[in-house]
């Protein structure tokens, strides 16, 4: 991520940042710290009263800016997450309406407005201890997360798996069990009996004795004055009615009938649509172009000329794109037309065999431990292409000094100021509407929105409202990729086939020790960052860091079992602490799996272990190479520990898209460059897992250790290259080094 | 000249400029947003609406050449009384969309496999479903179409009186 070009804001926040490195993720930093969060302990009082202003306009009544609940009884939850799908925000109202004791069926969920009011504050370190005096939760968080939450304070960010095990636990929870105490309080006053005699039962405050009880509703006015309490007893889980339970995602019924209104769906009358292409090789400028091709094209309007990208105007798609194709833009290179795939993996290779370090985290004197002769292994990992399957789209229309900008970003927040700084506006004449989001898996995040700029610009020099879509070849050679990254390991093992020492050396932009979990218990252990930027944007990709480390970590202790002539599952355990929640999710899946079992005649078992995002995650895979030379996985068994799970099936649902995310990138995706430029161009060349290539069947089980929650939306994803790799090895006795498995079949 | 056709059962005349491709007449004309944009080659399936009968991806098909044709999209699919289809509903009992952007061309692609094959085995799927989701909702979209084949035998009969 040291490659991308972004705004950084001071942040308002009073943390302690030592050691945090400060990125792109503050650009909201306008938000005040607290504002919204939570009723009583606002730090900026006048953002909780917009906010409630603004939520009220349509009736009923606020509590802590993120709950409303209507005289008709409804309940309405203001989310500061986007839901991209992974059932964040059905699993954040499951939270908040379980300590609210609310009636389910009486529940929505719509996005928070995208205002500093509901800056989601709540990841940050001071708020968590300032504000919500649960020290058990703050103190259960390492230093690696805080330092990723703080990325994130003052903002509306989704990633990093942690809408429910932050914002739910730390604000939702508290939220409706504050506000459920606040109704009771106000039916006891109104019922003249006391607070203890009275208890709460779907969306109703019930006195037994008296056999009277009352509707929320009506209660709602009158509560919500008060003062809510800062740290409400929360319930035992024993207690749950709601979460823990497989409630059917709320956004689901919209997604089989065709009425979900995902950003590239919205239309506004005189509306026109605009596509766009930049320069090909990043960091190029646009150096001319003959814009006639184009405007003699049936239906094109305008071709406007950005300083990196040219943009066709039209009455539809169509005309935009084929006005675009009519075009023979000319771009200079920035300087970037020598760099290429193999330049990128020389570079990385050469600051490694230097030996010069960027960053180094290490324990035990590895050097010494290594001795002469260590084994080793180099390993190497493309670009990687989010892929999602609804291309950028946003709709902007400005008018009468006011900008409007429509569509489904992973920070609503971040994008209107972004917008708000494109356009020179003041913030209060920007707004950003919100909408569904068709995938984004890290590719919508703050840092690599350059859409939102591009849409700005357009907009405020048309006259009418315009849409502005990314075609897929733009998406595909634009993205913000998955860094391309090289490693060198080397470890040593005694007569006693333990490991001695253990070195993964690794090229990449961005330092990934903040995220790497290295669980073995060995007596020294080093991991030596060297920083290589290309000219490519770099970005979160699902499960960020972890895709490669895991890779790289869970592939060569591979193949030091092999060294050490030991069962793989056998070999791991030995290295991993007594009685740790890692050995109990690798013995749970070497049972579960039948791992030892006979199997086929050209079919391998492999076994990957990797904690990613504080949840633990082993699959063990059943692999052969088909006749086409194609890997084909017959069987996926997966342990998960998450610490406790709100919605066990959806849930379930992440892990087999995670899986499956793993998997496809692993058999068969790379973004490739040749002279500065991307070289696939669609999803042609770009080839994603399929139904015939997905395993039929994910064998999914949940250990729920009752550890602090992990996440869940990314850590399917790690282990399941190197599982596959090792059953590949396990079938055919060839090791799998560099990904993804196709290319090196075919070479 | 306007292309005469019928979308959803309803005759409609089309002012696009012949080229242009049936999932923008659908999208951008007729204002029918639940079929999606996805990769424009025909190679995700995302836009995938049936034209007479058959499955097809709208990104790459002139409109010109649908002429005459039935075309139905995803909103065409619920039953006259507002019904969802027997596809849908196993969708929404499976909870399979997660983003849900390609689950519109999903499940026209296994409708019109369920109307070919009736019962589709393991390898039938296989074959006929090859639209992509990036979210990885194959398991739960082979768990779906397996429920709804019943289901979607009886539906396909006329009214049998009750739901």
């Amino acid at each position: 991520m040291a490659d991308t070009p972004a705004t950084e804001v001071q942040p308002a926040a009073p943390a302690k940042r030592k050691g945090v490195k400060r990125r792109a993720f503050l650009i909201g930093g306008v938000a005040v710290v607290g504002a919204g969060l939570f009723g009583i302990s606002i730090a900026d009082r006048n953002a909780a009263k917009s906010a409630k202003a603004l939520l009220e306009s349509d009736g009923g009544h606020i509590f802590a800016t993120w709950l409303k609940i209507g005289e008709d009884d409804s309940i309405t939850i203001y989310s500061p997450h986007t839901d991209i799908g992974q059932g964040s925000n059905t699993g954040l109202a499951q939270m908040l309406a379980e300590e609210l004791d609310a009636a389910w069926d009486q529940v929505r969920v719509v996005s928070a407005p995208a205002e500093p009011a509901f800056a989601n504050v709540g990841l940050g370190r001071a708020f968590l201890a300032d504000m919500t005096r649960q020290p058990a939760i703050i103190n259960g968080i390492p230093q690696s997360f805080l330092s990723f939450i703080a990325r994130q304070m003052n903002l509306q960010m989704t990633g990093g798996s942690t809408a429910l095990r932050f914002t739910g636990r730390v604000t939702f929870q508290n939220v409706g069990a504050a506000t459920r105490l606040a109704l009771v309080e106000t039916a006891a006053k109104r019922l003249a009996v006391p607070v203890a005699e009275l208890t709460t039962q779907d969306s109703h405050v019930i006195h037994a004795k008296s056999g009277r009880s009352l509707r929320y509703g009506e209660l709602a006015a009158e509560a919500a004055t008060l003062s809510l309490d800062n740290a409400p007893k929360l319930k035992d889980p024993s207690q749950y009615r709601i979460m823990r339970q497989s409630m059917q995602r709320l956004d689901i019924p919209a997604k089989v009938d065709g009425s979900a209104q995902y950003g590239i769906d919205f239309s506004v009358p005189d509306m026109r649509v605009a596509t766009i292409m930049a320069a090909p090789v990043r960091g190029g400028k646009l150096t001319s172009v003959d814009t006639a091709p184009a405007l003699a094209v049936k239906g094109v309007e305008k071709v406007i000329k950005l300083d990196d990208a040219v943009a066709v105007v039209a009455k539809g798609y169509w005309p935009a794109i084929s006005g675009l194709r009519a075009l023979t833009p000319q771009f200079s290179d920035g300087g970037n037309g020598g760099i290429s795939t193999a330049s990128i993996f020389k570079a990385q290779g050469d600051l490694m065999a230097k030996g010069d370090a960027d960053g180094e985290a290490s324990d035990g004197d590895v050097q010494a431990g290594l001795g002469a002769q260590p084994i080793e292994a180099n390993y190497q990992v493309p670009f990687l292409h989010h892929a999602m399957m609804e291309p950028f789209a946003l709709t902007a229309h400005f008018k009468d000094g006011k900008l409007n900008i429509w569509g489904g970003m992973q920070d609503p927040l971040a994008t209107k100021m972004m917008a708000v700084d494109v356009s020179g506006l003041d913030a209060d004449d920007v707004n950003f509407h919100p909408m569904i989001i068709g995938g984004s898996f890290g590719r919508r995040l703050p840092m690599y929105m350059e859409i939102v700029g591009q849409v700005t610009k357009l907009a405020m020099q048309l006259p009418y409202p315009v849409k502005l879509i990314w075609s897929r070849e733009e998406e595909v050679a634009q993205g913000a990729y998955r860094p391309q990254s090289s490693a060198a390991l080397k470890a040593s093992l005694t007569k006693e086939k333990r490991l001695a020492a253990y070195r993964n050396d690794y090229a990449q932009p961005e330092s990934a020790e903040s995220e790497t979990v290295f669980p073995y218990a060995l007596p020294a252990v080093s991991r030596r960052h060297f920083a290589h930027v290309s000219n490519q944007q770099t970005g979160a990709w699902r499960s960020v860091n972890s895709t490669q480390q895991g890779f790289y970590n869970e592939s060569f202790m591979d193949e030091l079992a092999h060294a050490a002539g030991e069962d793989p599952v056998v070999f791991r355990r030995n290295h991993l602490k007594a009685g740790s929640r890692h050995v109990r999710v690798l013995d749970e899946v070497a049972a579960r799996s039948g791992w030892g079992s006979p199997l086929p005649a050209g079919t391998g078992r492999g076994v990957a272990l990797v904690e990613s995002f504080r949840t633990i995650v082993a699959h063990v895979i059943e692999a052969s190479i088909g006749e086409d030379g194609m890997p084909k996985v017959h069987k996926v068994t997966t342990v998960v520990d998450a610490g406790s799970i709100v919605n066990p099936d959806a849930a379930m649902a992440q892990i087999e898209g995670g899986t499956i995310m793993g998997l496809s990138s692993a058999i068969g995706e790379a973004i490739t460059l040749e002279n500065g430029a991307v070289q696939q161009s669609n999803l042609a060349d770009y080839p994603l897992l399929k139904m015939a290539g997905a395993p039929l069947e994910i064998d999914i089980h949940f250990l729920n250790s009752g550890a602090d929650m992990g996440g869940i939306g990314e850590p399917g994803v790690p282990p399941a290259a190197p599982a596959l790799a090792n059953a590949l090895f396990a079938a055919t006795g060839k090791r799998v080094r560099n990904l993804p498995i196709l290319t090196q079949a075919k070479a | 000249m306007a292309i005469q056709t019928s979308i959803n059962g309803k005759p409609v005349a089309l002012a696009a400029e012949p080229d242009t491709p049936l999932l923008w007449v659908i999208r951008e004309e007729l204002g029918l947003t639940g079929t999606k944009f996805g990769c424009g080659i025909a190679a995700c399936g995302a836009c995938t609406v049936h034209v007479d009968g058959e499955p097809t991806r709208s990104c790459s098909l002139p409109v010109s050449e649908v002429a005459g044709k039935s075309i139905t999209t995803i909103e065409g699919l619920k039953s006259a009384d507002g019904r969802l289809h027997a596809v849908q509903q196993a969708w929404i009992s499976a909870q399979v969309p997660q983003c849900g952007y390609c689950q519109s061309g999903q499940i026209m692609a296994a409708v019109a496999l369920i109307e070919k094959t009736g019962s589709p085995s393991d390898a039938q799927i296989d074959e006929a479903m090859t639209n992509i989701c990036r979210c990885g909702t194959y398991p739960r979209i082979r768990k779906a179409i397996h429920a709804a084949t019943g289901q979607a035998a009886k539906a396909a009969k006329p009214a049998e009186g009750g739901a």
